[in-house]
């Protein structure tokens, strides 16, 4: 019997997975490659949470729950599912592209002495094989790889791959393994939150808008923030914004920064240098609006307005506010 | 105290890149090559370290073919004291397991307290290679850092790494493995004397057989590179802005049904 395709659990430190898990779980059953199972470290799970899991799709949850799994540490973490991999055999172990699992799964490839392909879009069987699509050069080119041998590890880019749907009724069996101790080397100190902004993270929004140098300075982004608000979007900005200093790196989209595939984009005053494009490109819809009729961005745009942004936004953020509203 | 940075060298982020004629990597004709912009970052706060505490030594490697001692140079130039080049036939198809194990395999000679890298090349954007170098040698790591600060024995760094939703402080004793990410400071630009000085500092060429290293075959193979598909054209939504922002909400939620 073909071993099973794990899925690491990425949740909201709440004892909930997040929604992107929808997304992995579906690809993973879309694959057909074997059994849907995953696999979640945490330090304390919640029954809605295994529930959710069972509902969409997973055969089995792997809890690892141990005080030691959060915040989480990629030493403590591979150690741990490195043993359950020796044990199970498992045919794959996939995640969400975040910054925990991105590390925590180079890690574990490294220590199974396997490949490891981050940030895929496209995954498909080939006969025996996975092979995986990824974006290099910041999405500049796309390159098909393939493992010598498993597990395939992979890392898959939020927004990209079809979530499954919830199906009440299903359910997952619950697998607690007995583990060799968790030993970590490094300790937390503090955890700093972030004033939450009540609007989603850059990497998992469906929906962006972003800010380039025609923003003009840090205090305008405030129209941007409103309009997000009435769409639940994430607000970014190009790097000439970011190395002005008038937002956070954390928000840069392109290539020294974060490369995104949002169900829609929306770009103000952004001229669309090569490596912001890079970044951005893949978004299923891109809207531009720009003063410059020759800035690069309407060459990708699907919609793009010749204007002042700051004629355009206010007008904008009003019409889907009416739109939300209906 | 002595740190090792690992750095690559990259086409420069302005570059259009091309499939070359072999179908698996790019066409490297006429491309600028710079010192991939994390590794920057890396390479700073390693300077930064030893000219806080006033003692120590700084050694930038990198793996790659000879045109790698360029990007190694300029890290001598903005302060290294030296360089290591691994620099093998054995190398040219590696995916980052095998470089991780080709640059543990050196830590391991160098016996350094401290591995700076940069959060990912911005060639292949793997962002793997920290992270199995730490696993290979058993060491901590901490990715995506923000700040950080060696303690006065040298025993421990405190580094603050960004996850979603804030920054997690941790402690690590040493030997450990940073990622830079863009924040973590400003990178210098080489002086006049920093560029002279480089050139009469050593880069020394490493085999793999140096290191009791073979050819291994890639765990990650690339199977073929391909452009990305053209976008579909699209349409300039003409008229006054208001009749034009209307008229696009309409396309949004009609026509790409986006919202």
């Amino acid at each position: 019997m073909a071993g099973a395709f794990w899925c690491i659990v990425e949740d909201d430190r709440q004892g909930r997975p997040k929604k992107v898990m929808a997304e992995i779980l579906g690809e993973a059953a879309r694959l057909g490659g074997g059994p849907v199972e995953a696999v979640w470290l945490t330090d304390k799970a919640s029954e809605a949470g295994l529930t959710q899991l069972g509902e969409l799709g997973a055969t089995r949850v792997w809890l690892l729950e141990n005080a030691a799994y959060a915040p989480y540490r990629s030493e403590v973490w591979s150690a741990a599912v490195a043993e359950l991999a020796a044990r199970e055999s498992p045919r794959a172990i996939l995640g969400p592209v975040t910054s925990r699992q991105r590390e925590f799964l180079a890690r574990l490839a490294a220590r199974l002495g396997v490949g490891l392909a981050a940030d895929c879009v496209a995954l498909a069987m080939d006969g025996d094989t996975l092979v995986a699509t990824r974006p290099v050069y910041a999405g500049k080119l796309l390159a098909r790889v393939a493992w010598a041998r498993g597990p395939w590890v992979a890392t898959l880019r939020p927004n990209v791959f079809r979530p499954a749907d919830a199906q009440g009724g299903r359910t997952a069996a619950v697998e607690r393994p007995s583990l060799a101790a968790p030993t970590a080397q490094m300790t937390l100190v503090e955890r700093r939150e972030e004033a939450s902004t009540g609007l989603p993270e850059l990497a998992e929004a469906e929906i962006v808008v972003s800010g380039g140098r025609g923003m003009k300075g840090p205090e305008n982004y405030v129209i941007l923030e409103d309009m997000a608000r009435v769409i639940g979007a994430a607000v970014g900005a190009s790097r000439a914004a970011v190395d002005a200093g008038w937002r956070p790196h954390r928000h840069q989209i392109g290539q020294t920064g974060r490369t995104i595939s949002p169900k829609l984009y929306m770009g103000f005053g952004v001229s669309g240098a090569i490596q912001h494009l890079a970044g951005m490109r893949t978004s299923k819809v891109i809207v531009a609006v720009n003063k410059d009729p020759e800035a690069p961005i309407f060459k990708i745009a699907d919609y793009g307005i010749v204007a002042d942004l700051f004629e355009v936004v206010p007008q904008l953020t009003t019409e889907l506010k009416k739109l939300m509203e209906k | 105290m002595k740190i090792l940075v690992a750095i690559k060298q990259v086409p420069d982020t302005a570059t259009q890149v091309k499939v070359g004629g072999d179908g698996k990597s790019i066409d490297t004709a006429g491309i600028t090559w710079i010192v991939s912009p994390y590794d920057e970052y890396a390479v700073e706060e390693a300077l930064r370290i030893k000219e806080k505490r006033g003692q120590g030594e700084v050694v930038a490697i990198s793996l790659g073919p000879d045109r790698v001692r360029e990007a190694l140079r300029s890290c001598l130039a903005m302060g290294c004291d030296r360089a290591i080049h691994l620099n093998d036939a054995a190398w040219s198809a590696v995916d980052t397991l095998a470089t991780a194990r080709a640059l543990a395999a050196v830590v391991t000679q160098e016996a350094p307290q401290l591995v700076l890298c940069g959060r990912q090349a911005i060639d292949d954007d793997m962002g793997a290679v920290t992270a199995q170098l730490a696993e290979l040698l058993g060491w901590p790591c901490a990715y995506w850092i923000m700040e950080e600060a060696v303690d006065a024995d040298g025993k421990t760094v405190r580094a603050a790494r960004q996850v979603e939703g804030g920054l997690e402080v941790f402690d690590l004793p040493l030997p450990a493995v940073l990622a830079a990410q863009k924040g973590l400071n400003e990178p210098r630009y080489p002086t006049l004397k920093g560029i002279m000085g480089a050139k009469k500092k050593e880069i020394k060429d490493v085999k793999a057989a140096d290191l009791g290293l073979g050819a291994e075959p890639a765990q990650l193979a690339v199977l073929g590179l391909e452009a990305l598909p053209p976008r579909p054209p699209g349409r300039i939504i003409e008229g006054d802005v208001p009749s034009a922002v209307k008229e696009l909400v309409r396309a949004l939620r009609e026509d790409a049904k986006a919202i």
